[in-house]
């Protein structure tokens, strides 16, 4: 783990002026490549400090940051942060600027030539699912705050940085658009493979976003660092099974992803369809329920024997499919949408809403065993 | 999820009465100023045209001197607020850059005083120290007319969005990159309404800076004032009137096309 770490904090100390104690204290900490590494921690433990003394925003009082084998510590602070994204929660978009001008901030800066620039914005904005026609030529005010944010994260990979730095990026938005953005983040880091890291005060955000979290408390000590699936299984001490809080096992649940499992299949049929050909696929059904998908493919609503016979037409029969799940979707996610649903699937569909497969609750408890059985197991090998 | 659908759409109507009231302001803010100017012209205009001028009237509104008295009224008017604009504004800059911060309330407390003291006095202890002539109202109204553009300037750069100004070092700007590239462009607007605030305090004091020989409209109305001629006093006291009139909303203009795009 330390052998292939891309940036690492020796010993790095941060006293304020006029203050006795250290605001971080003597932390080694090192930063694997191509990983999101998320600092957790209550507030004022120090880890929006940390994050800045990794760029240099907060000068170190002591200690060495070495980033990619180069001591940075003393390096000009300004061309070291041309090369980390920096990415926080309040966003700061430059108001007077474009969107096309924001997230050509950086490449501007280390004077690229004007067509490069140009391609480059393009390919942010698309990457970030934003069509560069329509948000181009904006200004920051005419954005949501979702979009703002996408266009922050845009802005943070403008030059293409190895390194992107993240001070509670999604911490000011509401919940869903969160969970989508985060979403949308995860799928982008696993094309990107940059080397990120996530201040969060959000455990479970860290459980999410997380490939190793560091539990940090005051002064930056380092309470745990170490995979989620670890970290959950074995709290290394009262501190971090406290900052775990209860629900342990429903945090589990963050750490799988649709994606990662098998789809259950579940009987369909496609519009325009005879009454007979779906009495035919709720025969099929294991528990009584056959999805209608309309002319797109797309969900559009679950049918059983009941809904058939008493409704006139198709159209109107059964209940209408309100929400699905997409593969990068945790299995926390699904389980909220199962119990949204009548059916007790929650149904997965692709990025443009074509189906894919069903979630079912027995898939759930299948991983929730298999989890216990693990913990069951270590724990008899820790007494051995 | 259809529960939501209404209040957007409310949202929007409230927005929309508010965009429209904006728009009735702008204007109004374009119209009302030029239309008074226009009717103050045209009554000066009428008065100077048909009113029987006796001797001593004709001289002192002789189109000659009318156009000196003008002339240097605006002269002095433009190099104080010009000068003016050269030290507040970077005095402005300096004093909110945090290792100068310290400084910044003995400078304002100062550069207050000269506000402080009343304008006729401010240009009499010039006059004592530098003697008559133009040189000297200059700097009497540069002096006069600083702490408008230096707070505006102070506060226009403090008000800027901390996490805009984070984002943009974060990023790698340099100090002075981020001051040009973002903290001054966001702060023009308040920045102008001070150098507007200048400008018509200065047109106003320089009625006054004939007392020390630099001439100006202010020596057209004393001159009525003294051979009591009150056509003489009302053609000078317009003209001072429409010469702010049409400088305040010059910068009313400046401040409406030169205000970034975006804010």
């Amino acid at each position: 783990m330390t052998d292939e770490a891309f940036i690492r904090l020796e010993n790095v100390t941060k006293v304020y002026p006029g203050t006795e104690e250290p605001a971080v204290a003597e932390l080694d900490l090192s930063i694997p490549k191509g990983e999101i590494l998320v600092l957790v921690g209550p507030s004022g433990c120090g880890k929006s400090t940390t994050l800045r003394l990794i760029n240099r925003m907060i000068e170190p009082s002591g200690g060495r940051i070495i980033f990619d084998d180069e001591d940075v510590t003393t390096v000009n602070a300004d061309e070291l942060r041309r090369r980390m994204g920096y990415v926080i929660q309040q966003i700061g978009l430059f108001p007077h600027r474009t969107i096309a001008e924001n997230i050509g901030t950086v490449p501007k800066l280390l004077g690229w030539d004007a067509a490069r620039i140009d391609a480059r914005i393009d390919e942010l904005l698309e990457m970030v699912s934003m069509d560069p026609k329509i948000y181009r030529t904006r200004y920051p005010k005419e954005l949501s705050g979702g979009q703002a944010q996408r266009v922050g994260v845009a802005r943070a990979l403008g030059a293409d940085p190895e390194v992107l730095l993240m001070d509670e990026p999604f911490g000011a938005i509401d919940p869903i658009t969160r969970d989508r953005l985060q979403n949308e983040f995860l799928r982008l880091q696993q094309a990107l493979q940059k080397t990120i890291v996530f201040v969060t005060h959000d455990i479970d955000e860290a459980i999410k976003m997380g490939d190793r979290i560091a539990i940090l408390k005051q002064q930056s000590r380092i309470a745990q660092y170490d995979t989620p699936e670890a970290i959950l299984a074995h709290p290394a001490n009262a501190f971090v099974e406290d900052f775990l809080g209860s629900g342990a096992i429903l945090k589990g649940l963050n750490l799988k992803r649709i994606r990662d499992l098998e789809l259950s299949a579940v009987p369909t049929v496609t519009t325009p369809v005879s009454r007979e050909a779906v009495a035919r696929a709720i025969e099929k059904s294991v528990d009584g329920w056959a999805l209608m998908l309309d002319e797109d493919g797309k969900p559009a609503r679950w049918l059983d024997r009941a809904a058939l016979d008493r409704s006139e037409s198709l159209d109107e029969a059964g209940q209408r499919v309100r929400v699905t799940v997409e593969p990068e979707d945790t299995l926390r996610d699904a389980l909220e949408q199962m119990l949204l649903s009548v059916t007790g699937t929650a149904a997965c569909v692709d990025r443009q809403g074509k189906y894919m497969g069903g979630v079912r609750i027995e898939l759930l408890t299948e991983f929730l065993q298999e989890l216990q059985q693990a913990e069951r197991h270590r724990q008899a090998e820790a007494n051995r | 999820m259809t529960t939501l659908a209404p209040s957007p759409a409310t949202k929007t109507v409230v927005e929309k009465t508010d965009v429209e009231i904006q728009a009735i302001r702008d204007r109004i803010q374009l119209v009302i100023p030029p239309a008074m100017f226009v009717f103050l012209l045209l009554v000066v205009g009428a008065v100077y045209i048909y009113s029987e001028f006796d001797r001593t009237t004709a001289d002192i509104l002789s189109p000659d001197k009318l156009i000196g008295q003008f002339r240097a009224h605006i002269y002095v008017t433009f190099w104080s607020t010009l000068l003016v604009v050269c030290t507040a504004i970077p005095l402005g800059i300096v004093l909110t850059r945090e290792q100068f911060r310290k400084y910044a309330p003995t400078v304002v407390a100062f550069a207050n005083s000269g506000q402080a003291i009343p304008a006729y006095g401010l240009i009499i202890i010039f006059f004592t120290i530098m003697g008559r002539g133009t040189i000297t109202a200059i700097v009497a109204l540069t002096v006069f007319a600083i702490i408008p553009v230096l707070r505006n300037t102070m506060v226009g750069l403090d008000q800027v969005d901390k996490a805009t100004i984070e984002a943009a070092r974060g990023m790698g700007m340099s100090k002075r990159q981020a001051l040009r590239q973002i903290e001054l462009p966001l702060a023009v607007p308040v920045i102008l309404a001070g150098v507007r605030t200048a400008l018509v305090i200065n047109v106003g004091m320089a009625a006054l800076v004939f007392l020390i020989g630099a001439g100006g409209l202010g020596e057209t109305i004393n001159s009525g004032l003294k051979l009591q001629r009150n056509t003489a006093i009302f053609v000078g006291a317009s003209l001072v009137a429409l010469l702010a009139l049409a400088i305040d909303f010059a910068a009313s203009l400046a401040e409406r096309y030169l205000k970034p795009k975006g804010i």
